[in-house]
This record gives structure tokens, sequence and C-alpha cells, in this order.
């Protein structure tokens, strides 16, 4: 059991619930969120506000683990993006419930609660989010 | 109960299945003739990364997406699964945090086998009636094992469905509950095991079906109602054989329990079955329509409750989130070595 | 502010080296430099070593001192200081030893590059270089290094029409040359057939398009230019040196075909030597993977962006093209012990302008770059050197 728990916990409002936040001076939104704007840097400080994300983007690039880290082997060959969200800032995150040959640049995604990965068999579990195809409201 | 009952449901089936038939032939049997028996012709299967809490947080997301209430006016959330991804750690806390109803929230996850996500139910109907909190969200969710080449293997599944509870613009009015329970050791799963067992027939006519006619005939008892008042009835279902079977014996027709009947496409979601059979339900009722519930966990108990549909069923937003039909066609086909390596029967350290 | 040169070069083989412990490795490179150098030891001012992660590959920090001390330094009291910038960390502690004497504090400035990286099972050679990459935000959810790198390929391949055999032609170029350098890693050619059919590492990187896990040292003297005539007749002076940074993850970089970290460390360094890209003769860029390769040479101003992936076709970026790219083999084929690279490209320019590198020798060159990459190109440093 390597323990980050600390590490872990402290970014679950980003992991969970995709909590990013905004500057007021300049409304640039940032996620993960800062601690202050690099652009409008010290006018910035005490300016950042809280802001949660809607999930849904755009994939920029991918591409497809074959070789993954021991806490991902059972998933391979698995699909991993950069994504544009709606608001601007990009994630790094995997795409799940679709065939590997149809993801594309250019496709749309939203964002989903899955297992990311765990400590071991009696470590904590990490959750966190994923993307996949966009499900359009009919 | 003056008008407390259900406010929205979501539901969430992992995409991944494999047929009994592909099962069957693994242990040298006969598909056909176990899917004409069982009446499953394929079961749901988790992803590595999808787990109890994945499934509840996806259904509890979908019943925020179809209403307009605010998850912190959200005062309880009670979970009930078999397959709690920790022993010691509540699946209700990860939801909690991942919907924003924390901290002033009452929470505690629930164990009554496939029972415990109606015990969810009735608890959060009790708290809103007595007036302890505004709004509760109910989730019965499973992952479900088998022990390889055990009859339960075909049909243990994953699915879950969740259901916020309260008194405001309430879509179904939970008119009666009742619970029927005794100590009937059908199933079970010691702990630290991995797999449960069970008493093979004794889980029928003693457990099952004993459980299901003694709770569901106190409830119309309480209720003054007959079985052709209802629109559709829900059975547990832990094959597809004995929910028609029970339907009969009680006096409902096939085509009352015909909506809620999920087993043949995804096998049993445990403590997922009978709820998502309710949302199934409930993405096709209309005003007006009464519908009987009854779900049945080994040990042994079984839940019931009178719902009647309200006017307010029309101005619920279903289309926000996909439904239970949406869900049981999209899919995709796993082998029985990619079932073994996701379903963990391929330990190794 | 002082020139600076380099007075003296020295490296171990590249490979998998069970014999050679991490001390006994910088130790030979450092003596086989200060041998090289003309110097003794009384003339060293201070030590800059790079390693990028010491700490996970044989469990010892402080690697300052303990390098001091393994090369038999440590009565003598001198400054030793570790430097890290991930795969940069070679260049990153050339960079330092040139600031340090041209801003007039040393004189003579000996530095090394080390990495001891099969002392540990393959996985967590592979994770301990994971850590280069955002560690919260893009290895958390499952991204692997080469992976990075491949979705930069993915969206090149998708902007420029790069493709599969642009990126397996580099692999071959590189083994072609490192077959002809005696220290490398790898001496021996591949085929294309080869390259393109390797396994799968992440889409579309396969095997031969990552560079190995490797262990060795690099080590160079560097001295003020003033000076350098006093201990070698051979000196290649220091005429340019640039540093940028850029942001950690990938996804947060203004392009991402683009190593922003690159342009602004190369034009640092063209600015300071008051030339243009088309002024150099050959370069040693950090080939991590085949796609950096097409990266660097655009993003240093070589070819336009975008026409890398044709740099070989084109014939400039071959030993008997316009511009050799890589004589050493590059990463894929000399090898890369992380904190050695950086240092170990500043020797093959060095050898390049001496003459010295023999059956890899670029005819009349006059001025050579060294590229050094840190992560997914949050960090570069660039050299540039001629000779005196």
């Amino acid at each position: 059991m390597k323990s980050n728990v600390a590490r872990f916990w402290r970014e679950i409002p980003q992991r969970y619930n995709l909590i990013g936040n905004k500057c007021d001076s300049c409304e640039r939104i940032f996620f993960p969120p800062r601690e202050s704007c690099p652009y409008c840097r010290r006018k910035s400080i005490g300016k950042m506000k809280d802001l949660k994300l809607n999930g849904k983007g755009e994939v920029i690039s991918y591409t497809i683990i074959h070789v993954a880290p021991e806490d991902f082997e059972k998933q391979v060959p698995y699909p991993v993006a950069v994504i544009k969200l709606d608001e601007g800032p990009k994630v790094t995150a995997q795409i799940v419930d679709c065939d590997i040959s149809n993801v594309k640049i250019g496709m749309k995604v939203e964002s989903t609660f899955r297992r990311i990965q765990e400590d071991g068999y009696i470590g904590a579990i990490y959750y966190g989010y994923k993307f996949k195809p966009l499900e359009e409201v009919k | 109960m003056e008008d407390i009952g259900i406010i929205s449901y979501g539901a969430n089936i992992p995409r991944f299945r494999i047929k009994v038939d592909d099962i069957a032939s693994v242990w040298g049997k006969n598909g056909k003739t176990i899917s004409n028996g069982l009446g499953i012709t394929e079961k749901s299967v988790p992803g590595i990364d999808q787990d109890t809490a994945t499934i509840s947080v996806e259904s509890a997301r979908a019943a925020l997406k179809r209403c307009s209430i605010n998850p912190q006016e959200i005062g309880a959330i009670y979970i009930g699964s078999e397959s709690h991804p920790y022993a010691v750690k509540p699946t209700g806390t990860i939801v909690g945090e991942a919907i924003g109803a924390t901290p002033d929230l009452m929470v505690a996850d629930y164990e009554f086998a496939c029972k415990a996500g109606t015990a969810a139910i009735q608890t959060c109907t009790a708290f809103v009636k007595a007036e302890m909190i505004k709004y509760g969200l109910a989730i019965g969710a499973d992952t479900s094992q088998a022990a390889p080449g055990d009859a339960l293997e075909f049909s243990a599944s994953a699915g879950g469905a969740a259901f916020i509870i309260g008194k405001e613009n309430i879509i179904a009015q939970i008119n009666h509950t009742l619970s029927f329970t005794t100590d009937t050791p059908d199933f079970w799963r010691r702990a630290q095991r991995k797999y449960p067992s069970h008493g093979g027939r004794f889980t029928g006519g003693p457990a099952y079906f004993k459980h299901i006619s003694n709770s569901a005939l106190r409830l119309m008892e309480k209720s003054n109602t007959k079985p052709e008042d209802y629109n559709y009835a829900i059975f547990h279902q832990p094959n597809g054989k004995f929910p028609i079977n029970i339907a009969k014996k009680l006096g409902f027709s096939f085509d009352q329990i015909k909506q809620g009947l999920m087993v043949p496409y995804i096998g049993n979601t445990y403590s997922g079955a009978s709820l998502v059979g309710l949302a199934s339900v409930l993405d096709v009722a209309k005003p007006g329509d009464r519908i009987i519930l009854t779900s049945y966990g080994s040990g042994a108990g079984s839940d019931s409750f009178d719902i009647t549909i309200t006017e307010n069923m029309n101005n619920l937003n279903r289309k926000n989130a996909p439904l239970v039909s949406d869900m049981i066609k999209n899919k995709e086909y796993i082998d029985y070595g990619t079932y073994a390596k996701l379903t963990d029967i391929l330990y190794w350290e | 502010m002082r020139d600076v040169a380099v007075i003296g070069i020295g490296l171990t083989k590249f490979g998998e080296l069970w014999d050679k412990s991490f001390r006994q490795l910088i130790s030979e490179a450092g003596s086989k430099a200060i041998l090289d150098s003309g110097i003794s030891g009384a003339d060293i001012d201070a030590m800059y070593i790079g390693s990028m992660s010491s700490g996970r590959f044989v469990g010892q920090e402080h690697v300052g001192a303990l390098v001091a001390d393994a090369s038999g330094f440590s009565h003598m009291h001198i400054p030793a200081t570790r430097v890290e910038g991930a795969c940069a960390s070679g260049a990153l502690a050339v960079r330092e030893g040139y600031l340090s004497i041209a801003s007039g504090i040393n004189d003579v400035v000996v530095i090394g590059g080390i990495e001891k990286m099969n002392d540990v099972a393959g996985t967590t050679a592979t994770e301990t270089l994971q850590t280069a990459a955002d560690q919260e935000w893009e290895a958390f959810f499952g991204q692997t290094f080469p992976g990075i790198y491949a979705t930069i390929a993915t969206r090149h391949m998708h902007e420029y029409g790069t493709t599969k055999e642009d990126l397996a032609k580099v692999a071959v170029k590189n083994h072609a040359n490192g077959a002809l350098n005696p220290t490398a890693q790898y001496q021996r050619e591949i085929t294309l057939e080869k390259a393109l059919n390797a396994t799968m590492v992440a889409y579309p990187l396969g095997l031969f398009d990552c560079s190995p896990v490797t262990d060795g040292a690099a080590s160079v003297v560097l001295c003020a230019a003033e000076k350098a005539k006093q201990f070698s007749d051979k000196p290649v002076k220091i005429i340019g040196s640039g540093q940028a940074s850029d942001t950690l993850a990938l996804h947060a970089r203004r392009d991402i075909c683009t190593l922003d970290a690159t342009v602004y460390a190369g034009k640092m360094a063209y600015n300071q030597a008051k030339i243009q890209p088309n002024d150099i003769d050959f370069a040693e860029v950090h080939d991590c993977f085949t796609i950096a390769e097409i990266l660097a040479i655009e993003d240093l101003g070589f070819v336009k962006k975008g026409e890398g992936g044709k740099a070989i076709d084109n014939k400039i970026s071959t030993l008997d093209g316009s511009k050799p790219i890589n004589t050493s083999g590059g990463l894929k084929s000399k090898g890369h012990p992380v904190g050695a690279t950086g240092v170990a490209q500043i020797v093959e320019v060095a050898l390049q302008l001496r003459g010295e590198a023999d059956k890899r020798q670029v005819k009349d060159v006059k001025i050579g770059l060294a590229h050094n990459i840190g992560g997914s190109g949050a960090t570069c440093v660039v050299h540039i050197m001629e000779r005196m």
C-alpha cells in the first residue's frame, strides 16, 4: 500500500466534480483551479472564484495505450485523449464506452464517474473522471 | 401517506454483456437449455472501472438531471448493495461528494441481499414523513459476484437505480409500504469470502415465494386493492421464471409485469433488480397509473410498495437522462476470457 | 560576462551495464573528461551533476556530494551541486556550470551527467520516467510518457500529414548513425519494415519509436575561454546558451504540435550567438521518441512547422544531408541514460567540431547545436558551440 490518501482526497472536488476556477479580473477559466491568474497575476489574488465545469468537450488528440503502468494493465489497450472542455481548459483522460476504432480527433465527449485506480488490494480506491461519447438529448 | 413519494429517478446499467450461451459452453453445458430454463439470454458485466459506487453516482446524477432540486437540500443518502466497494467505508459518502450533497447529510450503507435498495426507500420515506429531511436519496446497486461454474454465474450481473424521495412535485406517491421478514437462510455470503452460497431449491418455496406472497398480500390488504387494480407489478427477479410464477400465483398477468421485467436482458442486478424494474416502469408510466413493487432479499425479507403516478409525471424531464430501454440497447458483447479478467476470477498479485 | 569553452570531454559506453555501479560510471566519465582537458584536480572550482532520479533508480539522493566523493575530491571540499530537470538534467547542469564561469565566479568547472536505470525492474524504470509528466493530471488518469508523445504524434499526423513511415525513418536513420558510434547502446542498423512492425507501445508509437532504458555517464570540463589554451589545444567555445520552461502537462500547452520551450530556448541561444538557424551545420537533438526529433528540427527553425516529417526524404537530417541531425545515433540508438544525455550531446558536438568523430564525421563543420528536453517539453536547454 503506497498510501497517497491525503494527496488524492485533496483533489476530490476536481476529480469527482470538475471544480475549476475563474479569474474575476479577466474572466478566464482554469482547470485545475489556480491560486492566481497567470495573466492578471497580482491583480487576481483573492479574486479567483470556484466554478463547476459542465463536463462536455471535444477530443483534440489521443493515443491508444498498449504498454501500461501496473495499475492499468487490465485495461490495455485503452484510449487516452487530450480533451478541450466547453469552457476552455483542456484535460487528459481515458475515453470509455466506445470502440477504440471510433475514437477520433473532433469527437464530442462528456464526463463520467469511474474508478481510476486503487492503491493495491488493501489500499484506497481513487475515483475520478473519464469521458464517453456525448449522448445527444433527443 | 399524504403526498410523500418519488420526485425523480435514474438508473445505470454497464455496457458489457455476456451471453448465457457463452458461459454455458465454457462449462460444457447446453446454453439453450439453460437460457430457456432460467429465462435469461444475457447479463450485464461491469468494466474494470465500474463498481457499485460508479453505478450509484451515475444513477443519482441521472435522477438530478431530470428534476431541478438543489443537491445541497438532500438530507440523507442510503445505498443498499451486496458489493459495496469497501467492507468498511461507506459508498454513500462517495456518492454524497460526487453529487454535491455534502456536508449536511445523514449517510449509512445498507445490506439485505437483494432488497437493500428498497429498504433505503423505506428509510428515506420515513425521514421525510418525520420532517427530518427535505429530500432523501435511496439507491440500490450491485456488481454481483458468482462463483465460476456455479448456477448463479448465469444470472449475477451489474446495475442500479436511484430515487429522490420528498414531498414536493412528487411524480409517484408512495401510498403504503410494509415488509415481511423472517430468519430464513436461503442464500448468504460469509464475511471475507468472495462468492455467495445458497440452499439450491430451498431458495424457491420457503424463501422467494413465501416472502413475496406474504408481503404482496399484506400490502394489498392494507391498501384495500386487488391485482387488477394495478397497471404495473414489479417483483424481484433472480431469473426470468420466478417473477412470472409468483405473478401468476398472486393473480397478476404477464402484461402487468412485462415492463418491469429486466432480467432476461441484463440478468439479476441483485440490489438493483426490482429498482431497475421500477425505473423501467417510471420511464413509461402515466398519471393515474398504479404500481405494486415487491422486492425480495435473501435471509429473508420482502418489501412491498403501493404507488400511484401523479400529474407531476408530465413535468418530469425524462429525456435528460438515458431510459432503461436505451441502456439495455447500448451494449457490447465480451467473451468468457474477458469476463474472467473483468470480474477478477483471474486474481493474481 | 565572459566566454566559456569546453576543454575536456568523456563518456562511458551506454547500455545495460550490469558490472558498473552508479558511482563507477560517473567516476569513469569524469576521469576521461578531466584527462582529456589537460587540467589537474586542483584546478576544479566546482562540480555540477545532472541526474533525473537517482533516488528512485538507486535509492540515493545527495548525489552532488556523492559524485565529488566518488571522484576523489572530497578532501578538497569543492562545491558540488546536483541539478534536476527531468530528461534535461544533463544540459541544465552544463548551463549552470556555464553561468558560473560566464559570471566570473568560477574559472574551471566539471560537469557530469549520470543515470543508472537498470538496477530497478523495467516497470519501475518506466514509472520513474513518468514522474517527468504531470502526476496529478496526466499520469494519475492512466496516461504514460510514451502516451504523451504519441498524443503529439497523432495530432501532428492529423494537422501536417506526417505518417508512421516518417516516424520510422527517424529510427532507421539514427540506428544507421549509431552503428558507427563505438559507445552507442545499439550499434546495428534496422530496416524500415522492422521499425514499422514493432510491438505497439502507445499508438502510433511502437517499440522502435522509443528510446531505450540505459545506464551511462558523460562528463565535460568547462573553462573560461580566455584561459582555455592554458589547458587544451582543441577547445570549443560555447557561443550561445538558452533555457526555457513551459507548462508541465501537455494538455495545457499553447499548441500540442510545438514545444514552445524549444522555440524560446533556441531563440535565446541564437540571439546570444548572433546567428540564425541556417548557420547551424549539425545538431544533436532530443529524440526520446521519433516524433520528438521531428518537432525539434521544426521548433529550432531548421525546417518549417509541419515539414519535420519529410526532413529525411528531403536529405536534410541524414548523415550526408544538408544539416545532419543526431550523428551520434541520437537517444534512440546511442541510448538515453536520462541525466547523462544532455552532457553526452555536448560531447558529440565537441567531437564533431574537433574533427574526432571518426566514421560519423561530418565534413567542414564550424557550428553545432545541442538540444535537450525535459518531460514532454516543460524544460528545454539549447547550447550552440563553435571551433575556437
